[in-house]
């Protein structure tokens, strides 16, 4: 039997298609872009096609909008980086308590300069509060930057909506989609988003290239200087077959995008359903009415999430933590934290993601396996009596110097 | 994924003794639900010899931690309580073939379940003084905490003497900017702002490392430093440690530590104290390194 692969929210494999796609690129149709002769020219015409294919994904009114960087992070780095330059007078950002470290690290180091960074928070289903962030908004502000779509819950933030409100407030807004696109229907020219990161690893193209979305008429600083490549937004050779691999990518996954949202979610369901069944004391964070059609984020109380992970892969599955222990910090998850989740279950949260290359079989293979390592791991906690909890678990196990 | 070793992942996928050990007379609990690990260890010990008859675990925790309670109570089993009691983190991780700098917490947190259960036995207080911070530098396994500390006690101003303090910084170098951030918090406690001082760039080690020769002969040298750790080895051994000197590459001196003075943070001090001995009996700029893994005598099986 193979393995099961069940963290597609960390990474994707290739498509075939993709891969087919970008492989004369390589040592047929090296050329540089930017030349005037056949070997360039070629390559250009075939980034002309790949910057469409992404445009027609992401809905946005014109090709020029898209610019291909290095990763979702560069993405990220560039849009809030460029807000500040273009808007020297404007000193705060708002984001959220929950967004990827690629913002997330990016905005304590923007403190740490003197900036001013307000982190929305998250209710116990992973929902801002719409009110407070209207009420940050003002002219002080340079950019609002929200994630699309959680990578840990899969809960998806109003950004459409929120966006609008930045926009009436006349300050530029910034998403991170890098979770949602290929997921969910997105249509940009129909919104007030300003700036938008994506990476192509999430949606089977190859790792190490992104796209940064541009509103036309943004004010905008690149964040590397020096040749003409992407309009002198974005200096640097073009890494021309993962760019040709991203556009087939977002060409499939338009095809793709109503069995996302009907097969891959009956499947991330039955999963759910059934764990919930079989397991007693776990459950499912984030917003259940509002994610991401290929994430479960299950929390398993009075165990740690590395060891099941470790046990789950022992036995061909492969899935994500967002345990302390895997992280190497002493902190589970801030995602889990920001949500309230209690410490008896923030450590013990496994997350399944999935992607069209998943199937049902799969699925109850997972059902079967999950329940006995549940299992295996309470019987070894001190948290864990015969049938359940121990009863007042922080009595029950009292360290002398608690 | 983290690199376990074959042993680890032996005991983490079959661990030995997991359960509570029925007419248990020694019980030691350590760590929390909320720090994400928490270890209870049940010793059942014959009165008259002091002897471990049986020893059990109970973890929550991840596989490092499981893996370190299995060996734990693989090791105390058929040992005195004087005995058991030497056991310290660095024997636990080394019966295990070794953890992650990350993962050297488990490790110590054996150790203190095993010094709670004998306390618990003896009818004694224990008391834990061990405060872990984030993991700073990964190739010495040197935590935030240890780094504050060891700034506010010595009154250390650069990321080079925090480097010759504590370690932290002096392998491949890519924690110095969290290091300038400690030492700039630190600092600004005191109302010293951090300075960097001159460059951004490291100077090439020929010209940092100008001074003057060493001034004594290869092995007059040598027995100098032996005669350094001579003098310290007492105080050692009254902790149950030694420390013993592998090799002594230019201005790289290793040595390998054994016993209680082996804990992470007990260790870069230990290490700390006896690099500044050498350089002032020296009277030139050395370096203390923990000997490679390979050098070190395993306690397995
Ligand atoms: C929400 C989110 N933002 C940003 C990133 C970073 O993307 P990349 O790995 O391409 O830099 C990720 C991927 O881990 C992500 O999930």
């Amino acid at each position: 039997m193979s393995d099961i692969y069940l963290d597609n929210n960390a990474t994707t494999m290739v498509a075939p298609e993709v891969f087919e796609e970008m492989k004369p690129y390589f040592c047929e149709q090296f050329g540089n872009p930017s030349s005037l002769h056949s070997f360039g020219n070629k390559v250009g015409f075939a980034l002309k096609k790949a910057r469409k294919q992404v445009q027609d994904l992401l809905g946005a009114e014109h090709d020029s909008e898209i610019i291909f960087t290095s990763c979702g992070t560069e993405s990220d780095s560039t849009a809030i980086l460029s807000a500040l330059k273009a808007q020297p007078e404007r000193k705060e950002v708002i984001t959220t308590v929950v967004e990827h470290p690629a913002v997330l690290s990016l905005c304590e180091y923007l403190e740490s300069e003197g900036y001013t960074v307000h982190k929305l928070e998250v209710d116990s289903k992973g929902r801002l509060d719409l009110d407070k962030y209207k009420a940050l908004l003002s002219d002080k502000v340079a950019i609002v930057s929200v994630m699309w779509a959680n990578n840990e819950s899969g809960t998806i933030f109003p950004v459409e909506e929120m966006a609008k409100m930045a926009a009436e407030a006349g300050v530029l807004f910034h998403t991170d989609a890098v979770q949602a696109v290929g997921k969910i229907p997105i249509n940009l020219k129909e919104s007030a988003i300003s700036m938008l990161s994506l990476s192509g690893h999430k949606l089977h193209a190859p790792k190490g290239i992104g796209v940064l979305y541009l509103r036309r008429g943004v004010r905008y600083r690149p964040l590397l200087r020096g040749g003409h490549q992407e309009r002198g937004r974005r200096a640097g050779t073009e890494n021309a077959p993962a760019i040709v691999g991203l556009g087939k990518a977002c060409e499939i996954a338009a095809e793709h995008m109503a069995f996302e949202n009907t097969e891959v979610k009956a499947m991330r369901d039955r999963l759910e359903q059934g764990i919930l069944a079989a397991v007693p004391n776990c459950f499912v964070t984030g917003d259940p009415d509002n994610r991401l059609p290929n994430t479960a984020s299950i929390a398993f109380e009075y165990i740690e999430g590395e060891a099941i992970l470790l046990l789950l892969n022992k036995v061909g599955i492969a899935a994500s933590s967002g345990s302390a222990c895997t992280s190497g910090s002493l902190e589970p998850s801030h995602v889990m934290r920001a949500m309230g989740i209690p410490y008896t279950a923030a450590h013990g949260t496994v997350r399944f993601s999935f992607s069209r290359y998943n199937t049902m079989d799969e699925v109850e293979r997972v059902i079967q396996e999950v329940p006995g390592i549940v299992a295996q791991l309470r019987k070894l906690s001190p948290y864990w009596g015969e049938n359940g909890p121990v009863e007042n678990p922080d009595a029950a196990f009292a360290p002398v110097y608690a | 994924m983290w690199d376990y070793s074959e042993k680890v992942k032996e005991h983490f996928y079959n661990p030995k003794n997991a359960g509570a050990v029925e007419g248990a007379n020694g019980v030691g609990d350590v760590g929390s639900i909320s720090c994400g690990d928490a270890l209870r260890l049940t010793l059942k010990v014959e009165p008259e010899t002091e002897v471990i008859l049986d020893a059990g675990f109970q973890t929550f925790g991840c596989g490092s931690a499981i893996a370190s309670s299995s060996a734990l109570t693989e090791m105390v089993k058929g040992l005195t309580l004087d005995e058991a009691l030497k056991i310290s983190n660095q024997d636990i991780a080394d019966f295990l073939d070794g953890l992650p700098p990350e993962k050297m917490h488990c490790s110590v947190m054996g150790r203190e379940a095993l010094q709670a259960a004998v306390a618990n036995y003896r009818g004694e207080e224990w008391s834990d003084d061990h405060e872990e911070g984030a993991l700073v530098c990964k190739c010495f396994a040197i935590d935030a905490v240890m780094i504050e500390d060891t700034i506010r006690a010595n009154n250390l101003h650069s990321v080079e003497e925090v480097t010759n303090y504590t370690k932290a910084g002096g392998g491949c170098a890519s924690c110095h900017e969290g290091i300038e951030n400690i030492l700039s918090k630190v600092l600004a406690e005191k109302g010293e702002s951090f300075n960097a001082g001159g460059a951004a760039v490291a100077a090439p080690v020929a010209a940092s490392a100008a001074p003057e020769a060493p001034k004594l002969g290869t092995l007059a040298r040598i027995r100098k430093i032996e005669a350094v750790l001579d003098a310290i080895r007492p105080a050692l051994q009254a902790d149950n440690g030694d420390v013993e000197l592998v090799d002594v590459d230019g201005k790289n001196i290793y040595v390998h530590l054994t016993g209680a003075c082996t804990g992470c943070q007990m260790a870069a001090m230990t290490l700390g104290g006896i690099q500044q001995r050498l350089i002032e009996e020296l009277g030139e700029f050395v370096k203390v390194i923990p000997a490679a893994k390979e050098s070190l005598v395993s306690m397995g099986a």
